[in-house]
């Protein structure tokens, strides 16, 4: 639904849409022409890119490459969309423009600190699986790394709050032993897109359909907690 | 030159990830999705079948690598053999390492033509035979058989990348070699399993600050210190390993600026380099990005010597590539034996030769209806605009679908390997 919607805005953008033309191989009598591409193309690059940061972001194991080159090329379209006051009003289902619109409203530091936590996850994932990084410099050139395979003492720290498997009288001897650990955010609603759970199961293609509940979340992710300042328009 | 082919195509049962010659080039070896290696050889020349010289049949097959499972991160890890390397022939037996994305192996591939036969304590069955019966004693003999061509696994380089090896490369020192993933490169030792050094890292201490990762890796050929390694932002980097153990810092720099009237949202992501390989003669490199490939002078960082345009009608379909994601598709190149010509590959099975010397270039496709067995291959041609002349083939109606993203080039003579998907292409030049 909302992908449909997408699409539709897309190909009407199609004509207009000229992102700049690379003219180094033109016939140098013919002029360079490098026009700026306009805001509703941009903003349907934008949301192209979100889309693709989300789908990889899901993958159990997301490639490095791909990741990296879809959020800076969505860092570079955040850039250009960013001096623009306002979006021009654009038909489409309620969730786009306000993402858009809250993005563009907030700092360029709030996106890229939601990106940073997004990474941080990923490392985390890497960090609590992969126990013996060799980052101490012996004696020998270089660093020798590998060997081993990674340590299970980290795992024994990932069980999840053991409270719903005891019966209610033992809950209570448990109660004042302290569960942050098991609390922290990487166990939190939002980083459950990061890790698949059993039903994600390995080389299952999952279909691309975001409602609206999957876009809130993916929200959420982006923007963290912070109250946005959202301009006062017609309707709000 | 005329591009024609001695066979049909060789079906694989998975899509062909890697393909390499040997250094002689009677060996070529193909690996796939499926974690297998095939291995074709040339067939020597043979009076009674004169056709069949210089075609290449199937020497031996074997799985190379498993899908496997990694419980802590409750992932599988791809048993797509992503790079096939050859070592230099030492003996009668050959080795070549193959990679998944988490481990290396080295396997040797050996010939079998004869066996014993006159046990004593057994029978030709293998029944042991009754110690008491034996009245007489006699010495096993050896007599041929049909040859059997034998893969072993002799070294497992394992557990050493956290991220995916996109890259392997032996050194000129028959000794070492590396493995690069999107992070690290590491060096190993041929005989030793369960250590390798690190020599280049560029993980940022913070996650959030990544914005680049390494894309290709290779050793020089001649000097054993020295190594480039590729970039997502269109930079290589020389390093000499002599200068320190740990390579973050680099001897060479190469980028070619940015055309800032082509500058585009998708700048970076075509300008990300998916192929980096030495010519033969060690003088020059080349890099393979979405568009184009450039050569590179090994003296001059500032800027290519020559760069050939792959596909440049694409550049103002960029933004559907992007939405379907073949902008990311990651092509490789080659170079011939003598160096005199490059080619890779494009969309619609097409590839692409380009003649330095003659300054020319040529558009091939790689395809069951255009390639009976010895006719000539004809050049195909890419309507950009206006008027599409007969033979020609609009952009809009290329299949994307159809990438030949693995070639390979015989060391010395023009033999070429095409993979398209799951179809293995040997075209040679018609000989004058």
């Amino acid at each position: 639904m909302l992908s449909k919607g997408l699409k539709r805005k897309r190909e009407e953008e199609r004509e207009k849409e000229t992102l700049a033309v690379d003219a180094w191989w033109l016939d140098p009598s013919l002029p360079a022409a490098a026009q700026a591409p306009p805001a509703a193309a941009s903003s349907s690059l934008f949301d192209l890119s979100v889309l693709k940061l989300h789908h990889s972001l899901r993958q159990g194991e997301p490639d490095l490459r791909h990741l990296v080159l879809v959020v800076n090329t969505l860092r570079r379209i955040q850039a250009s969309m960013a001096p623009a006051p306002t979006l021009p009003p654009v038909p489409s289902p309620p969730t786009a423009p306000c993402a858009a619109d809250s993005l563009l409203a907030s700092s360029d530091a709030a996106l890229s600190a939601s990106m940073a936590s997004l990474l941080e996850d990923l490392s985390h994932i890497e960090g609590l699986s992969q126990a013996p990084q060799p980052l101490v410099d012996e004696g020998p050139p270089g660093r020798p790394v590998g060997g081993s395979p990674p340590s299970l003492g980290a795992l024994d720290l990932l069980g999840p709050a053991t409270g719903c498997l005891l019966d209610d009288e033992l809950e209570g001897l448990f109660e004042d032993i302290d569960t942050s650990m098991y609390d922290s955010e990487l166990w939190a609603p939002a980083s459950e897109g990061l890790k698949p759970g059993p039903e994600d199961g390995p080389g299952k293609k999952e279909a691309l359909e975001l409602d609206e509940a999957e876009l809130d979340y993916l929200l959420d992710v982006l923007v963290g907690t912070q109250a946005l300042e959202r301009p006062p328009g017609p309707g709000r | 030159v005329a591009w024609w082919t001695d066979t049909f195509p060789v079906l694989s049962a998975d899509i062909i990830s890697t393909v390499e010659f040997n250094h002689s080039g009677d060996l070529l070896a193909t690996g796939d999705k499926g974690g297998r290696v095939v291995i074709f050889q040339r067939e020597q020349e043979n009076k009674s079948r004169p056709h069949s010289r210089g075609e290449y049949n199937v020497y031996s097959t074997f799985q190379s690598h498993e899908p496997e499972f990694d419980y802590l991160k409750s992932l599988e890890i791809e048993e797509k053999i992503n790079k096939i390397r050859w070592l230099p022939q030492q003996n009668a037996a050959h080795f070549l390492l193959s990679t998944n994305d988490k481990t290396i192996k080295l396997w040797k591939i050996s010939e079998r033509d004869k066996r014993a036969e006159g046990y004593n304590l057994k029978d030709e069955d293998g029944r042991l035979r009754d110690p008491f019966r034996i009245t007489a004693l006699r010495v096993p003999i050896l007599k041929p058989m049909d040859l059997m061509v034998e893969a072993s696994p002799r070294r497992i380089f394992a557990n050493a990348h956290t991220y995916h090896i996109n890259s392997i490369s032996v050194n000129s020192d028959h000794e070492t070699y590396l493995s690069a993933d999107d992070l690290r490169i590491n060096l190993w030792h041929l005989e030793i399993t369960d250590r390798s050094f690190n020599i280049v890292d560029i993980k940022p201490a913070n996650m959030e600050e990544l914005t680049e990762v390494i894309t290709a890796a290779e050793f020089h050929p001649h000097q054993c210190n020295v190594f480039v390694y590729s970039s997502s932002k269109g930079t290589v980097r020389l390093c000499d390993m002599r200068s320190s153990a740990l390579c973050d810092r680099h001897s060479k720099f190469f980028e070619e600026p940015e055309d800032p009237s082509s500058r585009s949202f998708f700048s970076e992501i075509i300008s990300s380099i998916s192929d980096v390989k030495f010519s033969h003669s060690g003088r020059y490199m080349m890099t393979r990005d979405y568009l184009s490939v450039k050569v590179w002078d090994l003296n001059m960082e500032s800027r290519p010597v020559e760069t050939h345009q792959v596909h440049e009608y694409l550049r103002s379909k960029l933004c559907s590539l992007y939405e379907n994601d073949c902008i990311f598709d990651k092509f490789e190149c080659c170079w011939s034996g003598s160096d005199s010509a490059i080619m890779t590959g494009s969309y619609n099975n097409f590839f692409r030769m380009f003649d330095r010397n003659a300054r020319r270039d040529v558009t091939l496709e790689a395809s069951r209806e255009n390639s009976k067995p010895r006719a000539s291959l004809k050049p195909r041609k890419v309507c950009t605009g206006g008027k599409r002349k007969k033979d020609e083939i609009s952009v809009d109606s290329l299949d994307f679908n159809k990438k030949i993203l693995h070639t390979a080039w015989h060391p010395a003579e023009n033999i070429i390997a095409v993979a398209a998907t799951n179809n293995l292409y040997i075209f040679q030049d018609k000989v004058n």
